[in-house]
């Protein structure tokens, strides 16, 4: 299993809880929106889900997917 | 007579607690919120004018009302709910982000991010630094006693926001003293004056920047907004207010009544000494804790079910921070102060499209405010008793009026 992270630029608002709880995931671009590090975008980082669930508009959203 | 009372007070129903109310210690939510406590997720309470309205308890309800777009912040319809006078007799002013829904609310939340991000944040400590350095440096000069609200948690946000925003911090007397009568009146008639007056300093300082463009935030929106025509001038005026109020106001209470909790808990304190590494956490549990935003308005557009209790159309719905991040369903002794718990989740910044935009500057503040503060004065205590200092009333943000210190 690969993790698959989905962010939703049309409704995040730049509040960066997702950069504050998972900054080795997260990082926010020149706008203020949220992003995935290069190269973090199948992390299993423990904080990852954790970084999801801080995010106050739901912007995240981390899926499981099968590989092969 | 006896008919009317029978009709008019069923006796199943327990009478609606009155919100908000007078803390008695100031890092606890008032012992009158007991009854609030016991009735989660939702239950109704009764306003300064006799109205009721929905009183949020539950921390996953919060959660999800809060993120709802179903509950509007336009605070202009007449059966918005408002908390106390004051508010009341600005209600029909424009207030920007806080004040407006999305699409309107977007637009602007859009323009400012950039401004407030993590990286932004990070990249102003040093800044933050000097300022806290050089406020400690000229309040131990003048000790060894002093009033921290005055010579320490009021000006390191103010003056801190000053830089950031590009208003003069010569001018801060002035902004400070009128964003007290903005907040805390006493008089309607004081909350309204103070806006005019702020609408008209910054109007004037906003078209001195379109003369003379310089290096802050405001300027970048009058350059990148305002002169593009994205924002009008009166648009600006508003954004302005609620950046430079919300960004001195709330930050000092942090300071000024963290220090007085941490003050008071000396183990808790201990802890911290020992171990710096903690002071991130111990900055969202003291967030957490002390909930001083506590009480935000909004109204329902549409019938919202929440766990099988119908909130109407029209009807009025307030959040008390306090009670919800003392959800015993997610925290364990909530009324203890624990720098080990898992305390991210809490909601002193909001939650849904309206959390506080400067919340990464705020924690950046707090963090070094409260480190350099006990790392330059380690033998810091109150100067009289505890119970003798005063603390702001329910009806505004939560935080000391006066914090006299000695060491």
């Amino acid at each position: 299993m690969h993790t698959e992270i989905h962010i939703d630029k049309d409704i995040c608002i730049g509040a960066g809880q997702c950069a504050l709880a998972a900054p080795s995931v997260f990082t926010q671009d020149d706008d203020g929106y949220s992003t995935v590090l290069p190269g973090k975008e199948d992390t299993d980082d423990p904080m990852l889900r954790e970084a999801a669930r801080a995010c106050p508009v739901s912007a995240i959203t981390v899926s499981d997917r099968a590989v092969g | 007579m006896t008919d009317l009372t029978e009709l008019t007070a069923p006796t199943d129903l327990p009478e609606p607690v009155s919100f908000p109310q007078d803390r008695t210690c100031p890092y606890h939510p008032p012992a009158g919120y007991d009854p609030l406590r016991a009735a989660r997720p939702l239950t109704r309470v009764t306003l300064y004018d006799g109205r009721t309205a929905w009183l949020v308890t539950g921390h996953a309800a919060a959660r999800a009302l809060l993120a709802d777009q179903r509950l509007s912040t336009d605070r202009s319809r007449p059966d918005f709910p408002v908390t106390n006078e004051r508010f009341a007799a600005v209600r029909n002013r424009k207030v920007a982000l806080l004040g407006e829904n999305d699409p309107q609310h977007r637009t602007k939340r859009r323009m400012m991010i950039p401004a407030f991000t993590v990286k932004r944040a990070t990249a102003m400590r040093p800044d933050i630094q000097r300022i806290v350095d050089e406020l400690l440096d000229a309040m131990i000069a003048q000790g060894p006693t002093a009033d921290l609200v005055s010579a320490f948690a009021l000006p390191v946000p103010s003056m801190v926001i000053c830089a950031l925003l590009g208003v003069p911090y010569a001018d801060h007397e002035f902004f400070e003293a009128q964003s007290r009568r903005l907040l805390r009146g006493p008089k309607a008639e004081d909350s309204q004056d103070a806006r005019d007056q702020l609408e008209a300093y910054l109007g004037e300082l906003i078209d001195c920047k379109q003369q003379s463009l310089g290096e802050g935030v405001l300027d970048d929106l009058v350059r990148e907004q305002l002169n593009e025509g994205a924002l009008d001038r009166e648009e600006l005026i508003s954004l302005a207010i609620i950046l430079l109020v919300a960004g001195h106001e709330t930050t000092a209470n942090m300071i000024s009544l963290g220090t007085y909790t941490l003050l008071l808990h000396p183990e808790r304190l201990a802890e911290l000494r020992d171990d710096p590494g903690l002071l991130p956490d111990a900055v969202e549990e003291l967030m957490r804790s002390l909930s001083i935003v506590d009480g935000l308005m909004r109204q329902a557009l549409e019938d919202i079910d929440v766990d099988g209790t119908t909130i109407r159309a029209g009807e009025g719905v307030i959040f008390s921070a306090a009670v919800i991040n003392r959800d015993e369903d997610v925290y364990t002794a909530p009324d203890t102060l624990d720098w080990h718990r898992p305390t991210r989740h809490h909601v002193s910044f909001g939650f849904g499209i309206h959390q506080c935009l400067g919340q990464n500057l705020a924690r950046a503040e707090l963090e070094i405010a409260l480190h350099s503060l006990f790392d330059r004065l380690p033998t810091l205590s109150l100067a009289v008793p505890a119970e003798e200092i005063p603390f702001k009333p329910g009806d505004t943000i939560q935080g000391m009026l006066e914090l006299p210190v000695t060491w």
